[in-house]
């Protein structure tokens, strides 16, 4: 399989990653030069084979129903580029 | 006066313990050797007078009689970890201010045991790289030149591996006793090979997650980068334990690694996989590997062929699971809470432009190859198939381990290469960490243990695989690996004060 | 047989499924130790790990497992003991991770039935696909700044449960008894609040119309509906917008609308819409949710009664009557005060309860509603207290007082808020059982009214009520009816 530059604009727009009209055809080359080397895992029997969800075996660990955090609002919106009135402020979206 | 920089960790432990030194002057050693190597560009961020206030602290606590391993030894900290109030960006410019107003787990570990931070050092962005360049901050130089033909130094560079190429530099140029890296395919094996180092990756679980910026959650383990296996034991200890904040980590008390150190591995199995002698190996590779079989079986231990047959397998999935999981790791980076915001006409302008800007270019190919791999329709094909085969790679040593104790391997296809050699190619530089990447899919324990040199002079490592939550059994093996190659070698100093 | 609308060309029926998200009642979020509780200081209730600051990791709340266990039993649906966490991957403000944890293909409850019931006494079951646990976003302000949208993080990572029901409902009516079910159930498992003021329930309304019995249409999803009266509202207006626009030639759009309620009609979101590609992967921070049966077992047999078995069980042990039995559980708090009063009545009366249901039932229903309706208040803010209320209704039982005095007394509870022991004290409204008493002003009024005893003697029963009432009137409503009867009958009689 491979992806056309259309393909790579609808990628580029899913993830949020501005891409120019002339970096898409160098993009393009790149991710195909890498899909068409991870393909070999065609290769690869896997019928009946469970896909890895962990490494590790063990249990998801539980928290207990408690508050034991939040309450810093300063620290929280202190890296925040752009912060008014206790909000995080960002361009006005509308619906 | 001595020099307080040549010390190993356990050397340096010894010292301080018996109070022939002070942490304030071993640390203030290691901040005048920084200086002396601003060159190489390891640090990406000095903490100077956090250094010594910490080495004060930590004086206090040997002198009240509360020193452990690690108290007063100045080490490097990867830029990746969140330290509080400082530089944490995981050498990203899409992070830039970013001070965090929370300590990593591991990191806290350390300073707890009275560890003395020198200053954030660099790496590849997100840790994606096998050379440290692809760092916002400027790729880092190995101290390690080659040797040209006639035994002067090259006055090329060579490349510190990656991703922890800042810390591995920082080390190997003695201008920190230790450093933390992180191993998601190798990031920390691999510099460790290329500078002259012992690397290792603990059991995915061992150490917390909690604080270390994210790349591929799956895989990314923190692990020490040191100058002797003891070294690493003692670190390692520190660094280790279960942490309720992260729910990968494993409830299992963390062992004396040091004491595990015994010498003895007679009986001791080790697999020696056929599968890892690929072709273009250099010869000096693959000679110091039967080198190392022949030190191992010296030593007593037996050794066994096995196969892992699933092992050429283990990049392509690697390089599908890895970026899958930082394409939606690296979602959180959006202008919008912290670090850079390029300014839009709209929030998805807005978006778009800062991620543009902030990312470099392998970090945007990752989350472009993660995004295709997870996307409708393709998902099945890439993504699950992956995952299945990484079924298969993990028992590939499941079946391994039922014939031998510890695996035994080259750490990397290559020694150091030159500065730019490999950045125009993603491809040649991913196949850097094939003989790294399948026991990071399988989750399992790594160290690399400097061997020697190749012939033009620049050092090779060898890997050791361990068990899971086997790191006692690896450390004693590689410790013995250590003593039989007897690797002393330094880099010829070419930076800095040359006096 | 579905309900069919009629259009120019024919009649289409039409096809309603229901996403409800309900907030799940815990103290902190799903998977961060902040607070939930509403109406709080923007952003205060954050840590760092609900506003996705590098390095976070999520640590699952358990009594959010187990609320969506007791959820799941509510609606007898099959409970899964191994569900997976899975990343939905897009990018907007107020979601801080750039993905939800959600449960895509594993979610921790699977199918199960719900049943309403119809206003004309019908029943329908309603099939649920599944309920997960998810986590809710924060809140985008578009309205504060003129050209800034506010973003305030305190919802991000409170526990929602998304329950899905299978598109089997046809008409508005269906669909709002099944959204008024949920709240219901979930209300009484007591997993989610219910308030929609709040948030806390919300619901995406799926519609599509087809030719009866003909393949789906394409179907439209109005989101975030925060009311039953909305639901039907949604439905209404879409089933008639895409009838019309299908018999115009034109096609419908799967798409995302919104409900405006000015219009009561919903409208496309002027957002861009763009395909969604979610990207669901199982989130690598998380393992498999697991648990055992026992675990199950346990939180079931724990579970408090539902609505429906408690209208069962109102009507064949206390002898209610199924209509005032239905308005009693339709809200939890009513049938809560009910059961409260009626316990305490039995207790203060001593008489057993299956003697007092009727009477209780009808004065919670009649009287307490009536006056709750005309102030304009819940029951849980109702002015007369349980204890006051079961004082009211004793002193009616044991005589003290008579129905019509009880109503008397009833309104000045709710005026001065005293006790009615007290008012009736204070107001000399104890009933007249003294027969010595009553007996003789029986002979008084005979005395006066020679004519009309004649008359009654001579065929006039019905004139026996004149005689009540003059006594009533006497006493001022305080003679006991029973003893007027009883003295009244035997001298007329005679």
């Amino acid at each position: 399989m491979s992806v056309d530059k259309e393909t790579v604009a609808k990628i580029a727009n899913l993830a949020r990653i501005e891409v120019s009209d002339n970096e898409l055809e160098n993009t393009m080359g790149e991710l195909n030069n890498i899909l068409d080397w991870v393909e070999q895992l065609s290769e690869v029997n896997t019928d009946g084979i469970e896909a890895m969800t962990s490494v590790v075996a063990a249990d998801l660990p539980l928290r207990e129903d408690k508050i034991t955090d939040g309450g810093y609002r300063e620290e929280v919106i202190k890296n925040a580029p752009l912060a008014e009135h206790g909000f995080f402020a960002v361009p006005k979206v509308i619906e | 006066m001595r020099d307080l920089t040549k010390l190993t960790l356990s050397a340096a432990r010894d010292a301080l313990h018996k109070k022939d030194i002070s942490a304030a002057e071993l640390t203030e050693a290691h901040l005048r050797a920084i200086d002396d190597a601003s060159e190489l560009n390891a640090y990406i961020e000095v903490t100077a007078d956090k250094a010594m206030d910490m080495a004060v602290g930590a004086d206090k606590m040997i002198n009240a009689g509360n020193a452990h391993g690690m108290t007063g030894i100045p080490i490097g900290i990867k830029d990746l970890y969140c330290t509080k109030g400082v530089h944490s960006q995981s050498s990203s410019h899409i992070l830039d201010g970013f001070k965090p107003e929370y300590e990593s787990t591991v990191t806290s570990n350390l300073w707890a045991d009275g560890a003395v931070m020198l200053g954030k050092t660099n790496q590849d962005e997100f840790a994606m790289g096998s050379s440290n360049e692809n760092s916002h901050y400027g790729p880092v130089k190995n101290p390690w030149r080659a040797d040209k033909k006639n035994g002067d130094l090259s006055d090329k560079n060579t490349v510190p591996g990656g991703s922890s190429g800042g810390s591995a530099a920082a080390v190997a140029a003695d201008t920190s006793i230790a450093a933390t890296g992180t191993d998601t395919g190798g990031s920390i094996r691999q510099p460790a090979s290329f500078t002259g180092l012992v690397g290792l990756k603990p059991t995915y679980g061992r150490c917390s997650r909690w604080g270390m910026i994210a790349f591929a959650s799956s895989l990314d383990q923190a692990g020490p980068l040191t100058k002797t296996v003891r070294d690493a034991a003692i670190m390692m200890e520190s660094m280790a334990g279960y942490d309720p904040k992260d729910s990968t980590s494993t409830n299992i008390p963390v062992p004396n690694y040091e004491a595990a150190l015994t010498g003895d591995i007679r009986g001791l199995k080790v697999g020696i996989p056929r599968e890892y002698r690929v072709d273009g190996m250099p010869n000096g590779i693959e000679t110091l590997w039967s080198q190392g079989i022949d030190w191992l079986k010296d030593a007593g231990a037996e050794i066994i062929d096995i196969s892992l047959p699933h092992t050429k397998y283990a990049l392509p999935t690697y390089y599908i699971v890895a970026p899958a999981e930082c394409s939606s790791n690296l979602a959180r980076y959006d202008g919008v809470k912290y670090g850079l915001r390029v300014n839009g006409d709209s929030l998805d302008d807005m978006y778009k432009k800062t991620r543009a800007a902030g990312f470099g270019d392998e970090v945007k190919r990752r989350i472009l190859i993660g995004t295709y791999v997870l996307s409708a329709g393709y998902y099945d094909a890439y993504y699950l198939k992956a995952q299945r085969v990484r079924t298969l790679i993990a028992n590939d040593f499941k079946l391994a381990y039922e014939k031998c104790d510890v695996i035994l391997t080259p750490t990397a296809p290559s020694a150091a290469f030159n500065l730019g050699e490999k950045v125009s190619d993603p491809l040649s530089m991913y196949l850097n960490d094939v003989f790294t990447v399948p026991a990071s899919l399988a989750g399992l324990p790594g160290i690399s243990v400097p061997a020697g040199l190749n012939s033009q002079g620049l050092p090779l490592g060898l890997q050791l695989i361990g068990q899971a939550f086997g790191e006692e059994q690896l450390l004693a093996v590689a410790d013995v690996l250590e003593c039989a190659a007897g690797f002393k070698a330094k880099p010829k100093k070419w930076w800095g004060d040359k006096s | 047989m579905s309900k069919l609308y009629p259009g120019a060309t024919g009649n289409w029926e039409a096809v309603i499924g229901l996403e409800v998200h309900a907030q799940v009642i815990s103290e902190s979020k799903l998977f961060s130790g902040s607070a939930t509780a509403f109406g709080a200081e923007p952003n205060t209730q954050v840590s760092f790990v609900c506003s996705a600051q590098p390095g976070m990791l999520p640590v699952i709340n358990q009594e959010c497992v187990r609320q969506a266990v007791r959820t799941g039993l509510a609606m007898g649906c099959q409970i899964n003991l191994r569900s997976v966490f899975d990343r939905k991957n897009y990018f907007y403000a107020d979601l801080p991770q750039g993905y939800q944890i959600s449960q895509f293909k594993d979610p921790i409850v699977g199918e199960g039935i719900v049943n309403i019931e119809l206003e004309d006494g019908s029943n329908k079951d309603i099939g649920v696909e599944r309920l997960h646990l998810e986590q809710d976003a924060g809140k985008s302000m578009h309205d504060q700044h003129p050209t800034m949208t506010y973003v305030d993080l305190n919802r991000s990572g409170v526990a929602l449960m998304e329950i899905v029901s299978k598109p089997e409902m046809s008409t508005p009516e269906e669909a709002a008894e099944y959204f008024k079910k949920i709240r219901s159930l979930v209300r009484y498992a007591g997993t989610c609040d219910g308030n929609m003021d709040q948030g806390s329930m919300r619901a995406d309304v799926n519609v599509s119309v087809r030719r009866p019995g003909e393949e789906l249409g394409t179907r439209t999803e109005t989101k975030n509906v925060n009311s039953i009266r909305y639901v039907m509202q949604v439905v209404e207006s879409e089933i008639r917008r895409q009838i019309d626009v299908i018999e115009d030639g034109g096609r419908i759009n799967q798409e995302t609308r919104l409900f405006e309620v000015a219009t009561g009609t919903t409208r496309t979101m002027r957002s861009k819409e763009e395909a969604h590609d979610y990207r669901y992967f199982p989130d690598p921070d998380l393992l498999p949710l697991e648990f055992s049966q026992q675990f199950v077992d346990d939180l079931a047999k724990d579970m408090p009664e539902l609505s429906d078995a408690k209208k069962k069980r109102f009507i064949s042990d206390l002898h209610i009557t199924p209509y005032n039995a239905g308005v009693l559980v339709a809200e939890k708090e009513s049938a809560d005060y009910f059961e409260a009063l009626l316990s305490a009545t039995v207790e203060k009366s001593e008489k057993p309860t299956s003697e007092l249901g009727s009477l209780v039932s009808n004065w919670v229903t009649g009287d307490l509603f009536g006056a709750l309706n005309k102030l304009g208040i819940g029951i849980t803010s109702s002015p007369v207290s349980i204890s006051h209320a079961a004082e009211l209704l004793s002193l009616q039982i044991d005589g003290t007082i008579s129905g019509r005095i009880a109503k008397e007394v009833f309104e000045n509870m709710l005026e001065s808020g005293k006790s009615p022991e007290i008012i009736v004290e204070e107001k000399g409204l104890k009933q007249v059982s003294d027969t010595g008493e009553i007996e003789a002003m029986i002979d008084e009024i005979l005395a006066n009214n020679v004519d009309k005893v004649e008359e009654y003697r001579g065929g006039k029963s019905k004139l026996f009520g004149f005689f009540v009432g003059q006594v009533m009137q006497k006493t001022q409503g305080k003679a006991n009816p029973q003893v007027v009867n009883q003295l009244l009958k035997p001298k007329l009689d005679d």
